[in-house]
């Protein structure tokens, strides 16, 4: 494997003493002062998170909405607004998720994915490979738009600062460092403006069951983007640790953990992000095939009262073993373990009894619904 | 350096050893419990049960992830630190005083001989970090 890049807020991390490591080919720090502490920042009041390591590619031209619509899930025409977002999945001809990606339409004819931290070479590959005739994969100067269907697609990774901004008091904390100059888009859109006098761009996404947004910036900028934001006494800087468990104790599926080529969206849980309606996509015949003969396995939230769950601990029923765990952790707001895990169909019923083995000892689980943790400042408003 | 105790000795695993006569407390180091993060949850052995050098007597679990604990010595547990069951985050707070883990009746005393001081242990960690 290739050495581990860093992103422009490396130094930013190692001068507030971060825990460094490598995470999806980049030096990411893992936590600050501590995961819990994060957590808790970020469930009572603002996380800041360099989330600079995850690929975003360009893709524009006259046929880059037929073009997205044939190689994306989701139903790109339900964001035909620019400045409107999705969350939306790249699947394989047999239906396995190549990676989950939200697509921006930052502009006329014009999109941005942002996929997973590990995922951008391989899915510059997969999505340059279906390119229509005539396109330009990669390498384009984004001054000539091509026209009679063809499409562009740029690799824009590493060139942008991304800091996630996330917590039920980030947008107050926004509006007083952007003030007039600033435009908070609504839920899963853009928008743009200056915080401190630096131009950015925002979109109200984010992976952590928190209201937020995720601040682009150009790569010149970033260090003081992340200075400003910290300098406003409701911020606590957070790490990938807690960010994971963020998004664990929400049920949101990571890719590498809870989705890959091996799982199809339906077994997933993911059948919302997919319209089998809109006509054909990669994947769409086998992905319609599945929801019709229904997922012979399920991803199902585990908690347990004693015992903390592993990625690749045994599931068992009956004392039988029955799937693994994809995702576990401690969580720190609740004070118990979770996890999410695949098991037969007829075992994914709420409430049903399972046991997980550790090394050394078997734990009982409940089957619950995800979100683990409920009432965050997302919760009720329907994304 | 206070992080490494001089009436201590240690082991590449982390663990640290008190001895006192036939019997010695065992717990992890200041850069164990550094390096795990956040102790949540510690999984020890009973009262009588046997440990073994250089072999498995728990886990000990932080928000982040799982580690096995090693036992440096043989011998017999005489006594558990069950205050850890309530309370892991000691661990974290006073690895060297209330975070011990278990205390052992030793078969062999002269295996804490073997052990590293604190200055060779700092070294080890130094090159290890």
């Amino acid at each position: 494997m290739a050495e581990a890049a860093r992103t422009r807020l490396h130094a930013e991390h190692v001068a507030l003493g971060a825990r460094m490591a490598p995470f999806g080919g980049s030096w990411m720090p893992i936590w600050y002062a501590g995961i819990s502490e994060e957590v808790a920042a970020t469930r009572t009041s603002v996380g800041v998170f360099d989330v600079g390591h995850m690929p975003a590619f360009r893709v524009f031209g006259f046929g880059a909405f037929d073009y997205l619509q044939g190689v994306l899930t989701n139903d790109l025409g339900r964001i035909s607004e620019v400045g409107a977002a999705q969350y939306t999945l790249m699947c394989a001809e047999d239906g396995g998720i190549v990676d989950d990606v939200i697509a921006y339409h930052s502009g006329d004819l014009e999109y941005i994915l942002v996929a997973n931290a590990g995922n951008g070479r391989a899915d510059r590959e997969w999505l340059a490979a279906r390119l229509p005739e005539g396109s330009e994969p990669g390498g384009g100067n984004g001054e000539c738009r091509p026209e009679d269907g063809a499409v562009e697609l740029v690799d824009e990774s590493g060139r942008t600062a991304i800091v996630a901004v996330q917590g039920p008091l980030s947008l107050e904390v926004l509006r007083e460092l952007g003030g007039a100059d600033l435009s908070l888009p609504p839920r899963f859109h853009l928008g743009e403006g200056r915080l401190g006098g630096i131009p950015v761009l925002l979109a109200r996404t984010g992976y952590t069951g928190e209201d937020g947004v995720e601040a682009f910036c150009h790569e010149s900028h970033a260090s003081a983007l992340w200075r400003l934001l910290l300098s406003v006494p409701e911020v606590t800087p957070c790490g990938l640790g807690a960010r994971d468990v963020l998004r664990l104790e929400m049920g949101y599926p990571l890719h590498g953990a809870e989705i890959g080529r091996e799982v199809d969206p339906v077994t997933a849980g993911l059948g919302w992000a997919v319209s089998l309606e809109k006509g054909g996509f990669v994947g769409a015949e086998s992905v319609a095939r599945i929801a019709e003969e229904g997922p012979r396995r399920r991803l199902v939230g585990l908690r347990l009262a004693e015992g903390v769950p592993r990625a690749g601990y045994a599931v068992l029923h009956r004392g039988n073993e029955v799937g693994k765990v994809a995702s576990g952790t401690f969580s720190p707001t609740l004070g118990e373990g979770i996890a999410l895990a695949y098991v037969p169909a007829e075992l994914a019923g709420e409430g049903t009894g399972l046991q997980v083995r550790a090394r050394r000892r078997t734990f009982a689980a409940l089957v619950v619904r995800p979100p683990f943790v409920k009432g965050t400042s997302l919760a009720g408003s329907g994304s | 350096m206070s992080s490494y105790p001089k009436e201590l000795k240690y082991d590449k695993e982390h663990e640290w050893v008190r001895a006192e006569g036939d019997t010695a407390v065992i717990g992890i180091s200041y850069f164990a419990q550094d390096q795990l993060g956040e102790v949540v949850y510690v999984d020890l052995p009973d009262e009588g049960d046997e440990v073994v050098a250089g072999e498995t007597f728990g886990e000990i679990e932080s928000v982040k992830s799982v580690s096995e604990l090693y036992s440096p010595l043989t011998g017999e547990v005489v006594r558990v630190n069950e205050a850890l069951g309530d309370t892991p985050e000691t661990v974290n707070e006073d690895p060297y005083g209330e975070g011990w883990m278990i205390e052992v009746r030793m078969a062999d005393p002269s295996q804490v001989d073997d052990l590293m001081t604190a200055e060779e242990y700092e070294a080890f960690v130094s090159e290890e970090s």
